[in-house]
């Protein structure tokens, strides 16, 4: 495989602080890759290295046939022997050159042809006509089409995106979040996006890396890591909460119903109108019973059968399959009195309004 | 007024900015991005004149120049004249003693770029010198005019120097500040005094006019480093 990243070093940060990261990366299905985790744990310093702008002061980075990096081979490539884009987080447009030119800044570095593919790629990111425009004057989704712009016009064989949604303002960064994710599938070119935002991971991700303290504790396709975190790190880290693949199947009088693995889920109002999604249940927002009475106002009451009881801390966390594996939390007192335990049967409640949706293509 | 000597400051000051400034840049360019070992003597070295007597500077070129230095007697197997006591030596002194007040702007402004752009070049493709000429340059206009504009305003007003290596040769080595001297020396206030206000009205224009330019173009830069 060609345009495959392994990379497997480690950064000291301060004489107490180091980060080591473990990755691999190649185009194709699984090509975004997230890059997840608090602020200060260490994600930017993953990808200054793989840029090339940080030296790791052990391991090796290699790319296709290319060695980038190599401690005890003494390789260390430039940034610009990489030919890779990196966008960092306040985009860095040049202030004096014109969007247009700063476009152009890589590609006359690249000594590729020029106007054409400027015109196409101001296509591509619906920047047409701003050719002539100074980066002050345009808004925060602009600013950030142009640094990908720039970044795709030389041609890049790997993407890093340092928090690409965090200067945008909040209304603006839910389009701008579906329109990365096209973007970055448009193309393929295997891309790390580093984010600490739950819903960026989700929406961007095809698969998560999560970072916490120092180092790389879990990858795994998104909805999996955030649906089965290995420890309770990660799990501080993602948040508990069941996230599933679906599909929209109908949608009729503000209630959507999704095919979630075996079973379907209700849910309240979707904002947005996309076939594929995610959907996501909190754990606190699942309530179990184990014998059924009558009507209540939860759309959704799922049967199923318990595949684990984990206590953690004063609860409980039960895993229940009911199609799709859910995760609720529930007390202790309330666990004992139910009588949990593995493969007891239980009906597993949740509120229509309580499952929330991320679209993962636009329709 | 002594139109012979003003003629000649200009001169010198013109000739001694355009020299800084090509080898200023880089220099300063070199100061304020890399992060070599032992650049805080270098540091020094440049910043020396500041705080040093024109006198002794003016003794230590006039050493080094002198014609029993290999350094002056090489120059004077070339051209056939020594250099000290001439235009040319008066031109090396000038560019010595204005070196800081070019270099120190010149790297101030360079350091204050973002280093998110100059990064962003590098991944962009662009070499270092690329980088430099066409992202830090640019960005730093208001810093290297200001730059500029000291170190002809310091060399149009030097003295110690010049009566050091140049002496006082009319129509080469004998500055505005040098006649002025000699006026009030000759007891020739009148003459003196035009001089004089001559400078101080074009140091000031200059000077105000810079600052009208850093101001329009939002970045006021405070002269004097």
């Amino acid at each position: 495989m060609a345009d495959r990243l392994i990379a497997a070093f480690l950064r000291q940060h301060a004489p107490s602080v180091s980060i080591r990261a473990d990755l691999e990366l190649e185009a194709g299905d699984n090509r975004v890759m997230v890059l997840f985790g608090a602020s200060g744990s260490g994600k930017t310093t993953i990808l200054r290295c793989l840029a090339g702008l940080d030296r790791p002061q052990e391991g090796f980075i290699r790319f296709g046939d290319e060695v980038w990096f190599d401690r005890t081979a003494g390789v260390n490539l430039s940034p610009q022997q990489r030919r890779l884009a990196y966008v960092s987080q306040d985009y860095s447009l040049f202030p004096h050159l014109t969007v247009d030119e700063n476009i152009r800044f890589g590609m006359d570095a690249a000594g590729l042809p020029a106007r054409d593919r400027v015109d196409s790629i101001l296509r591509t990111v619906h920047l047409e006509g701003m050719a002539g425009r100074f980066p002050t004057r345009l808004s925060g989704g602009e600013r950030q089409r142009v640094a990908l712009a720039r970044a795709l016009a030389r041609d890049p064989r790997l993407i890093l995106l340092d928090e690409p949604l965090a200067a945008l303002d909040l209304p603006l960064r839910d389009p701008m979040r579906r329109e990365l994710r096209q973007f970055l599938r448009s193309i393929d070119v295997p891309s790390v996006v580093v984010t600490h935002d739950r819903v960026d991971a989700l929406t961007l991700g095809d698969r998560m890396a999560v970072l916490s303290g120092g180092y790389i504790r879990q990858v795994g396709p998104v909805h999996d890591v955030f649906s089965r975190p290995i420890d309770w790190e990660v799990a501080a880290s993602v948040g508990v909460e069941t996230v599933v693949p679906g599909e929209i199947v109908e949608s009729a009088d503000g209630l959507a119903t999704v095919r979630v693995g075996a079973s379907q889920v209700r849910v309240a109002l979707p904002s947005m109108m996309a076939r594929s999604v995610f959907a996501c249940i909190r754990a606190e927002d699942v309530t179990l019973e184990t014998s059924p009475h009558g009507d209540v106002s939860a759309r959704n009451q799922l049967r199923g059968r318990v595949t684990a009881v984990q206590p953690e801390g004063g609860v409980v966390r039960v895993t229940v399959d009911c199609g799709f594996l859910l995760s609720a939390l529930i007390t202790r007192p309330a666990c004992d009195e139910l009588r949990l335990a593995e493969n007891s049967a239980v009906t597993a409640v949740v509120k229509a309004t309580a499952v929330h949706l991320i679209a993962r293509e636009i329709s | 007024m002594d139109w012979s000597a003003i003629v000649l400051s200009l001169r010198l000051a013109t000739l001694t900015t355009v020299i800084l400034l090509v080898g200023g840049l880089p220099l300063a360019g070199w100061l304020a991005l890399s992060h070599q070992r032992g650049r805080w003597a270098v540091d020094a070295l440049v910043a020396l004149p500041v705080v040093l007597p024109p006198t002794v500077l003016g003794f230590y070129v006039l050493v080094a120049l002198g014609p029993r230095s290999p350094l002056g007697r090489a120059y004077e197997a070339i051209t056939g004249s020594p250099i000290v006591f001439s235009f040319q030596g008066l031109l090396v002194a000038s560019v010595l003693y204005s070196l800081p007040f070019a270099v120190q702007p010149f790297a101030a402004a360079f350091a204050a770029v973002d280093r998110n752009l100059i990064e962003t070049a590098w991944c962009l493709g662009a070499s270092r010198v690329r980088t430099f000429t066409r992202i830090v340059v640019p960005l730093a206009r208001p810093g290297i005019i200001a730059g500029m504009v000291l170190s002809f305003a310091h060399t149009l007003g030097e003295f110690g120097v010049v009566l050091m290596v140049g002496g006082n040769l009319p129509g080469s080595t004998r500055t505005i500040s040098i006649s002025i001297y000699d006026d009030v020396q000759a007891f020739d206030y009148a003459r003196a005094g035009r001089t004089a206000a001559l400078l101080l009205a074009f140091s000031f224009v200059v000077l105000a006019m810079t600052y009208r330019l850093q101001r329009r173009s939002g970045r006021a830069w405070p002269i004097g480093s």
